[in-house]
């Protein structure tokens, strides 16, 4: 790869109404997504507005669309994305654009809160610590479920999200699918029923657009066919 | 838009009728050879319980499905809800349901 | 077509959401015509006398396929919802597409 080579990147500048503005950016060796983004902005234009953190997919706050497809930009590689020697880079989709390509996170958040995404413990400091054993059933689904960064790659991937405003998205059904499995956790009915509303699971169309995206390679579409049957077996039983 | 009810009468409903597809597909493999008469079709099915109770599940089963199925998709296409929503699906139900109650009771009375 | 949509499973949705659509738009008509058998049998005969060109058998084909697609396609999401989760989902969506395309086709043979 030669140092003169460089790519046109394509960069949405404004807020919800914008434009693309395109920069030359100088190719690199194993360059990222977010290299081109932060090239652009140390080098041509100091405004540019986007975040990161970590840059080694761990804290999931770079994503953004790249060529239309949500992706962490910290883990993925020009190489793999470019066409043609283009990369476009838009604010992740679904959520409301603050500036450039910095969404507001708030609604993804809001409603990992109203699927019952909080922990509600069992035991106080003064009981005795809980074995939970690896292998059961129940911890395998859970420990599938918690590797989740919240980097709203899938919340951006799901066509219901964005025709039906109440859904709560792929990565906050997944995140009370784990709580569901958590032997620890005392707040299942309430769960189940916070899952069970205008916007809960029963309105997943299983397009599996999260599975396809997650870059962590999580199953959000299994964890909601899991919530779909324990909520279905709660109703039946009158529990919620 | 879809609760845990609906979801269940849905996949209750598709789960009555897949073998009733199955069977109507056949029927209709079997009638088609040779092509279709009215005849042909009422010898078959008039004064039959059998038929009139098989088409009648399949009715009721079909307008409860589509109702359930249009009000996930108006919903999504229109941002229809609350009552009106909730009225436009029973109105499907009814619709679908009435003329397809009417239709098995016309060819098997 | 917008990118991130660009996945076998996502045209399976396609696929059931608009046979479903095209389905329940269809079912009015084929009952109004069925219920013209208590009223006046030989307007029945006369829709029925349309199923003679080609190319209502081949539209017939085409109804036939979305309701075989429809079917397949709704017994593998029930299966992916309420059976142990497997790794093959494109093939399954594949295979009941290629299902109702033989049933279809098995139609429209005795058909013609």
């Amino acid at each position: 790869m030669s140092d003169d080579a460089s790519l046109k990147v394509s960069v949405w500048r404004g807020a919800e109404a914008g434009s693309f503005e395109t920069f030359d950016v100088p190719m690199q060796e194993s360059q990222t997504v977010l290299d081109l983004v932060a090239w652009v902005q140390q080098n041509a234009d100091p405004t540019l507005a986007y975040r990161y953190a970590c840059r080694v997919g761990m804290c999931g706050s770079c994503a953004m669309m790249v060529n239309g497809v949500p992706r962490w930009t910290c883990r993925t590689h020009v190489s793999k994305v470019a066409k043609d020697g283009t990369v476009e880079i838009a604010p992740l989709r679904n959520l409301p654009v603050i500036k450039d390509l910095a969404v507001d996170m708030d609604p993804f958040f809001d409603k990992w809160t109203a699927a019952g995404g909080a922990f509600s413990p069992t035991k106080s400091r003064d009981d005795t610590v809980e074995p939970i054993l690896p292998e059961t059933p129940e911890r395998r689904e859970a420990d599938a479920a918690i590797e989740c960064i919240n980097c709203a790659v899938c919340y951006a991937a799901c066509d219901v999200v964005s025709v039906n405003p109440d859904y709560l998205g792929p990565a906050a059904l997944n995140r009370a699918w784990s709580l569901v499995n958590d032997v620890k956790d005392g707040a299942l009915d309430a769960r189940l029923t916070a899952v069970s509303g205008a916007g809960g699971c029963h309105n997943c169309h299983s397009q599996q657009g999260c599975v396809a995206h997650c870059p962590n390679e999580l199953n959000p579409t299994a964890s909601i066919a899991g919530l779909k049957r324990a909520t279905v077996r709660a109703a039946l039983k009158g529990r919620i | 838009m879809i609760g845990v009810r609906l979801y269940m009468l849905q996949r209750l409903t598709a789960l009555i009728m897949a073998p009733l597809v199955i069977g109507h597909i056949a029927v209709m493999i079997y009638a088609v050879q040779g092509g279709l008469s009215a005849s042909e079709i009422l010898g078959r099915t008039q004064g039959s319980l059998l038929w009139a109770l098989f088409y009648g599940t399949f009715a009721v089963a079909v307008a409860l499905h589509a109702a359930i199925g249009l009000r996930a998709i108006i919903h999504e296409t229109f941002g229809l809800g609350g009552k009106s929503l909730a009225i436009l699906t029973l109105g499907i139900f009814a619709l679908l349901g009435g003329m397809g109650l009417h239709a098995v009771y016309a060819v098997t009375a | 077509m917008k990118p991130h949509r660009n996945h076998p499973l996502w045209y399976a949705f396609a696929l059931h959401r608009a046979s479903g659509l095209l389905l329940a738009l269809f079912l009015p008509a084929h009952f109004w015509v069925l219920s013209y058998a208590l009223t006046d049998a030989a307007a029945l005969d006369g829709f029925l006398r349309w199923t003679d060109y080609t190319m209502v058998k081949i539209a017939e084909f085409g109804l036939v396929f979305l309701l075989a697609a429809h079917m397949f396609g709704g017994l593998r999401l029930m299966a992916l919802e309420w059976l142990p989760w497997s790794p093959r989902q494109k093939t399954y969506a594949a295979s009941a597409v290629a299902l109702s395309f033989c049933l279809s086709t098995l139609f429209f043979l005795s058909a013609v």
